[in-house]
């Protein structure tokens, strides 16, 4: 019994600043400035939908890259030697320990109308290309800002995979696409949902990828949200409208995603 | 297929770090140009080191994120020895509500603090600063925490508590001989994720903080709004210095832990 009540700053904690703050979310999303209750900051919401298609849409598009350039390559590190594996492995993750504004700080260098990439094709006479402020610099600030988040996942699926499943599917006259195909992938299914959120719920929400690679005109949800605490919009009952719709799209493609690992495979995550 | 393997690799680690390397090569560009070389110079990093701004904001993020780890640990230890003893539901309610801060979006987790903070600065004497950034830092550290140490209890043996209270220890006395020992893995890397957590954390802190308490993400998102500063690839270029430092020396030290195991 004593022991339960250590938990107790931390209970009370959690209640002041979990679960209020998103109360109030909730709270600010369905009342006016006066505390009346109203839907129509839920229903201005509406307005948006173009945004909120734009999110969803690039947010999907980066996730879908990441995935298919991540596989690859978790497999090939799962090939590697052990000792060699914990090193590349090491290599991969080594960018994500900078701080994501200044990895996005990079591409707006590079990008750029001025930028290296576009004086380097000026000296063979191509361009310059108009590459900074378009929807594919965003997707592509996404793809380099979060694709350690879909490595990590199914580096760590592939390699507890057994090997003499393998071997087994190789012995029965399986050849090396069909091992892929019908042993390895759906064994690293887990890897890939996991994956699938861990980038996915970053990409939808991030506003400084968007602002920063995307130039005005590329907005996305979180630039809305945004600008109605602190930017010239203000308008916090609206923000808490848009941010309660993005919880619960974030919701339902958890949901979704959940659907696709067994319950026996949970277990053993 | 081998060879393919390798170029493969190249090409997605080329993608991952030219970036920082353009980065580090302009840092030392005498003109302001992003795209031509011009002499080698020091110039940046003695500008950085004079910068008033970035220096407080350095100092702000060392000292939030110092206090907020340990508050989080402190905090996140004592619930999860806590959490560990609740019957199953209650269990499954506290983790599920835990995990919200991770599982949400991480500015939804900024705004639903502001309107909090908005809430009780209009009722109380609070203003956002330091102490709103601290609360923040805190709320999204103890979920990591908690997540870290929780399983060494599964991993470990419940007899043993009750056998060291058997020989004669008090409850007390017990819990730091036989229960700590065991879970103080799980406390130092939850430790050392949330310090990692609240150095580089930009947008909580962006939604929490004041005039007076910037941090060092934030004030490098003002500078990256003035689109040509070099200063902020001589800052890269220190800041991703520490990180290869700190990541070797991790290395080492966990063969030379793995290679002593294996001795044993």
């Amino acid at each position: 019994m004593k022991q339960k009540l250590i938990a107790a700053p931390y209970l009370v904690w959690m209640a002041v600043f979990i679960v209020v703050p998103l109360l109030m979310v909730a709270y600010f999303a369905f009342t006016d400035g006066e505390g009346r209750f109203t839907l129509d900051y839920i229903a201005e919401v509406g307005k948006y939908t173009d945004i909120f298609v734009r999110s969803i849409w690039l947010a999907a598009i980066a996730t879908v890259i990441c995935l298919v350039i991540a596989y690859p390559l978790a497999y090939i590190l799962t090939k590697m030697e052990k000792k060699r594996q914990s090193t590349m492995l090491m290599i991969v993750m080594l960018p994500m320990w900078m701080n994501f504004l200044l990895r996005t700080y990079a591409w707006m260098t590079l990008l750029g109308n001025n930028g290296i990439i576009n004086t380097l094709l000026g000296y063979v006479g191509l361009g310059p290309y108009k590459m900074l402020n378009t929807e594919g610099a965003v997707v592509l600030g996404m793809v380099y800002n979060y694709l350690p988040y879909m490595i990590l996942p199914l580096y760590s699926v592939m390699e507890k995979i057994d090997k003499s499943l393998i071997e087994a599917a190789a012995d029965l006259g399986c050849n090396g696409a069909r091992v892929l195909a019908k042993v390895i992938f759906p064994l690293s299914l887990p890897g890939v949902t996991s994956g699938i959120t861990m980038v996915f719920v970053p990409a939808i929400s991030t506003f400084i990828i968007s602002r920063m690679l995307g130039g005005g005109g590329n907005l996305l949800i979180g630039d809305l949200i945004e600008m109605q605490f602190l930017g010239n919009s203000y308008n916090p009952n609206l923000g808490a409208g848009i941010s309660l719709v993005l919880m619960v799209i974030i919701l339902l493609i958890m949901t979704i995603m959940n659907q696709f690992d067994s319950d026996d495979e949970k277990v053993l995550i | 297929m081998k060879k393919l393997s390798k170029i493969y690799v190249s090409a997605v680690l080329l993608f991952l770090y030219l970036p920082i390397f353009v980065l580090i090569i302009f840092s030392f560009n005498a003109t302001k140009s992003r795209s031509v070389f011009s002499e080698f110079t020091f110039d940046w990093y003695i500008r950085l080191f004079q910068n008033e701004l970035i220096m407080t904001s350095f100092r702000n993020t060392l000292i939030v994120a110092t206090i907020a780890s340990v508050c989080a640990t402190v905090l996140g230890t004592a619930a999860a020895i806590g959490i560990n003893r609740m019957s199953k539901a209650g269990k499954a309610v506290v983790m599920n509500i835990t995990n919200l801060p991770i599982i949400n979006p991480e500015i939804v987790t900024g705004v639903s603090l502001m309107l909090v903070f908005v809430f009780f600065a209009a009722r109380m004497h609070l203003e956002f600063g330091f102490i709103t950034l601290l609360i923040a830092h805190i709320t999204f550290n103890v979920p990591y925490v908690i997540l870290n140490i929780m399983p060494k209890f599964r991993q470990m043996n419940p007899h043993l508590y009750e056998a060291a209270q058997d020989l004669g220890c008090s409850p007390v006395k017990a819990f730091f001989k036989v229960v700590l020992p065991e879970i103080m893995p799980g406390i130092m890397s939850g430790f050392l994720m949330s310090l990692t957590f609240s150095l580089d954390d930009f947008i909580i802190s962006y939604f929490t903080s004041g005039p007076t308490s910037q941090t060092l993400p934030i004030t490098i998102y003002s500078m990256t709004r003035r689109k040509v500063s070099p200063e902020i690839n001589a800052l890269s270029t220190i800041i991703f210095l520490i990180v290869v430092i700190v990541l070797i020396g991790k290395n080492i030290l966990e063969n030379r832990h793995a290679k002593r195991d294996k001795a044993m």
